[in-house]
């Protein structure tokens, strides 16, 4: 049995994607020559005659994945967050979105944690562009616990996804024994002070400013939020109506992605202070990870200033 | 595997094609007569290629239009939906009389293919270049389930300028596809003029086979042509074959004839009078 809680979230994907494919023998492998960092080459070695390399044909790829799911298969395709979104994005809107097809689309190297490779390679867009097409699900894992569970889903559930994961190992968040459920939030910590709504690698950050603020008398409801789209509406309302005020942390640009769903919900339903945690409206450049995530402010420390700033505002109003 | 058709339930004569072809041209003048707008042209000069396809060489079965043993027709060039409509309805895929309803609200026949609405169309197409890599994805399946279904797909010539084109057609010799079976409707014209002056093609033939493909060039309103052409497609082992199809944009009707004007425009009633004459 694999340990998967040390993992990476791309290298979980790899292992699980082996474990399931030798029950769901409809599974076949796409990958644009990234199948060694995308991890897809664990499925290459076990299943060969199942791994469909395609070389550098994004566009290619998407297409020919549509033709697979629309002959039975469960496509599987698989290369970095920037080039599986920006690179096909007509070919996953014309032939996968708008037939509705089952085809799972799991992008590695998201976001901004990819690092020194600079800013053709952070992927700061996606899931702006995945959340707009419509009947797409979109998932971005907080951890490789998580990550396990959300490719079982994938597999057993009909329609297209849209599965973000990290370049480097994420902080573990989860134990063995959690189960994912599509479209809704988990309760990470209670708290009726604010929320603090996150998803990827930022739910880490999530939990230790949250933990920081409880021992300043602070207390912060925390959910992770691993499914963007279906967006679970009624979490974020209640958290609305429960805590008053609302910080959403994200890695990406803070138009489109979470931040802006979160938004709209708490606009229509029950108007909160909402501050937001991402990539404000700049592309960023090579750097660690870690150095990157300091730049642009998304780390703990931002989070709980941006929770006294949105309690302030709610005190405020 | 064409000596397997033995279920074919469309087993036409040449001169009895020619006629079935003359039929569903006048079905895409009426249908785009009536709802306004389309694109006669590239319909017209798909005709004979598409009249070939249902009418003698596809194993299908308009009253199982799932059967997954069924020869594959993908029409990659979305645009011209009506041609494949004439026919999917003449085969009985769907009432003869739902063709008057194209384009318009609530109709199962888009203005571009829609996979989850028309019984018999295999995919939702609209934006060019996707076809061929949409072919090359049911084919892949077919080596995988092990069964012999043939994969043709109908591109544009002028869709032909788009890139995801080359990276299919790079990709399906790579993987050794020998079901597939790429007809590029070479009618040189696409919707701002000529090709050659929009966007240079030339050569084409020598393009696909560049590219490792079996080529054949056949005038695509040959009906002898086209059969003999799409026979040895299904012959072809160990790679894949593209049949570069010399049509006339407009076929069939004088003034549509290597027209760009009705490239994407409806004829008004006094054309569409004259055109079902000339296709009488």
């Amino acid at each position: 049995m694999t340990d998967y809680a040390d993992l990476s979230t791309r290298e979980a994907y790899g292992k699980i994607l082996v474990e399931l494919s030798k029950e769901h023998k409809d599974i076949v492998v796409l990958d644009a020559d990234l199948s060694s960092s995308t991890m897809t080459k664990y499925f290459a070695q076990e299943f060969p005659e199942r791994f469909i390399e395609c070389g550098l044909q994004e566009q290619n790829m998407m297409s020919i994945a549509a033709g697979l799911a629309a002959t039975g298969k469960i496509p599987f395709a698989s290369t970095f967050a920037v080039f599986a979104s920006c690179r096909c994005f007509d070919q996953v809107r014309v032939s996968i979105a708008q037939p509705h097809l089952n085809v799972k689309i799991v992008a590695t190297h998201g976001g901004i944690t990819v690092g020194e490779d600079g800013a053709s390679h952070h992927a700061i867009e996606d899931l702006a562009l995945y959340c707009s097409l419509p009947g797409f699900n979109v998932i971005v894992p907080a951890d490789a616990i998580e990550t396990v569970e959300v490719i079982k889903a994938a597999v057993v559930t009909e329609g297209p996804f849209y599965v973000r994961l990290g370049r480097p190992k994420f902080p573990t968040v989860y134990k063995d024994g959690y189960r994912f459920n599509l479209g809704r939030a988990v309760i990470m910590r209670k708290g009726k002070d604010a929320t603090v709504i996150a998803c990827g690698v930022m739910v880490s950050k999530a939990l230790e400013a949250a933990d920081k603020l409880a021992s300043q008398g602070v207390n912060c409801l925390v959910l992770n939020m691993p499914t963007l789209k279906p967006l679970d509406e009624a979490a974020v309302i209640a958290a609305a109506i429960q805590t008053g005020a609302i910080v959403v942390a994200e890695e990406h640009l803070i138009h489109g992605g979470l931040g802006s769903r979160v938004a709209q919900v708490v606009a229509r339903e029950k108007p909160v202070p909402i501050n937001f945690i991402g990539i404000n409206d700049v592309y960023t450049k090579s750097g660690k990870p870690d150095e990157l995530l300091q730049q642009r402010g998304l780390t703990a420390e931002a989070i709980e200033q941006a929770v006294r700033a949105a309690i302030k505002k709610k005190s405020a109003g | 595997m064409a000596d397997l058709r033995t279920e074919a339930k469309f087993d036409l004569s040449v001169p009895e094609l020619e006629k079935k072809a003359k039929q569903l041209r006048r079905h895409v003048v009426t249908m785009i007569a009536t709802a306004g707008s389309g694109h006669p042209g590239g319909s017209l000069s798909a005709a004979d290629i598409v009249t070939a396809l249902y009418f003698k060489v596809l194993r299908h079965d308009p009253k199982n239009p799932q059967w997954p043993d069924r020869d594959r027709f993908v029409l990659s060039k979305g645009h011209v939906a009506p041609i494949l409509y004439a026919a999917l309805a003449e085969c009985g895929y769907f009432p003869v009389e739902e063709l008057s309803t194209l384009r318009k609200l609530g109709s199962r026949l888009q203005g571009h293919t829609d996979r989850t609405l028309t019984p018999g169309v295999e995919m939702s197409a609209g934006s060019l270049g996707q076809g061929l890599s949409f072919g090359i994805g049911i084919a892949l399946a077919s080596r995988l389930d092990k069964r012999d279904y043939h994969v043709y797909v109908l591109l544009g010539d002028g869709e032909c300028e788009e890139g995801q084109v080359w990276e299919a057609a790079m990709s399906a010799p790579h993987f050794k596809i020998d079901n597939l079976t790429a007809i590029v409707d070479h009618n040189g014209i696409q919707l701002d003029g000529k090709c050659c002056d929009i966007m240079g093609l030339d050569s084409l033939a020598d393009k696909w086979r560049a590219f490792n493909w079996h080529v054949i060039e056949i005038d695509g309103h040959d009906m002898k042509q086209v059969l003999q052409a799409l026979e040895e497609a299904g012959k072809t082992k160990l790679r894949p074959t593209a049949i570069i199809a010399h049509t006339v944009k407009g076929k069939g009707v004088s003034f549509m004839e290597n027209n760009v004007n009705f490239h994407g425009k409806a004829p008004n009633a006094q054309e569409t009078e004259i055109a079902l004459k000339e296709l009488a």
